[in-house]
């Protein structure tokens, strides 16, 4: 059940390798800092449902770092790792983000990105906007495929024209 | 290694997870080339057989590839049905964050009770 005036997740491209984004949250600006920040609230929220967070470490400071670790039910893990660099809170955290275990475009090592994360409130309500900073367009683009995605989109039409034929 | 059977997880949650990892992913891309044993299946890669044959399992369990019952050498084939619902669920960048965000609306519901509680004293 989702309440009544939970935001809607937009996610648009802005230039050439931006993905911006944006959701606003029915709670105060320093509570909705804290979920985001901190590592114990972090591992209450992140992820699917049925997956869990083995690790959360945030060192928030400017030159701090953070690893993040995913793990699905399967126990297949996604690792997550960065630094920040500006730290302003309840208000602004600009950090890096890598992934690790990924061989497609927009996921792999070198793709990393350069995320900014801004938060303001208005009416008690506080807007979400992140952006996300890639290297290049084609690295921005693979991104916006998803991981699983981006290695299997080409099989799709295939797949659909040799589903098409068992029906 | 155990195998745990017992409860399948939603389908929708165990097919993510099982692309979550590149090598079934490749072994998923190989299959859409048609069946092949699994063999076949771990020669680009440099990983033992029995590695290979948990990475099936992994896939088989999703219900995304099928392994011939009658056949001496088992050989593996895409199950159609659990990746069109993965390519009908078209944007799962966008699924990610939903669902991680409904979890975060909840979460700062109870944040607010924990706080209207402290504030209660006592």
């Amino acid at each position: 059940m989702t309440t009544a005036n939970s935001g809607r997740l937009t996610i648009t491209v802005q230039g050439d390798r931006e993905i911006l984004m944006t959701r606003a949250f029915n709670a105060p600006r320093q509570r909705v800092f804290d979920a985001f920040t901190k590592a114990d609230l972090v591992q209450r929220w992140y992820g699917p449902r049925d997956w869990t967070m083995p690790i959360c470490e945030i060192d928030l400071r400017a030159g701090g770092s953070y690893h993040w670790v995913l793990r699905s039910p399967d126990g297949t893990e996604i690792h997550t790792r960065g630094t920040y660099q500006e730290v302003a809170p309840p208000e602004r955290v600009v950090s890096s983000e890598q992934f690790e275990g990924f061989a497609e475009v927009g996921w792999r090592p070198e793709d990393a990105s350069i995320n900014t994360m801004v938060l303001a409130e208005r009416d008690g309500q506080t807007m979400w906007t992140a952006t996300v900073r890639y290297p290049s367009q084609a690295v921005r683009d693979g991104a916006l495929q998803s991981p699983m995605e981006a290695g299997m989109n080409e099989s799709f039409s295939r797949l659909d024209e040799l589903v098409a034929t068992m029906s | 290694m155990t195998a745990q059977h017992d409860t399948p997880p939603d389908s929708l949650s165990s097919t993510f997870a099982a692309l979550a990892d590149p090598t079934r992913r490749a072994i998923l891309a190989r299959l859409q080339q048609g069946e092949a044993p699994v063999s076949a299946l771990a020669e680009p890669f440099a990983i033992s057989l029995p590695a290979i044959s948990r990475h099936l399992k992994v896939l088989e369990r999703a219900g995304l590839i099928a392994r011939s019952r009658d056949h001496k050498w088992r050989p593996c084939r895409l199950d159609a049905d659990p990746i069109r619902e993965v390519a009908a669920w078209a944007d799962s960048y966008r699924r990610f964050w939903e669902e991680s965000f409904e979890r975060l609306d909840e979460l700062l519901v109870e944040l607010e009770q924990e706080d209207a509680t402290d504030d209660d004293g006592e």
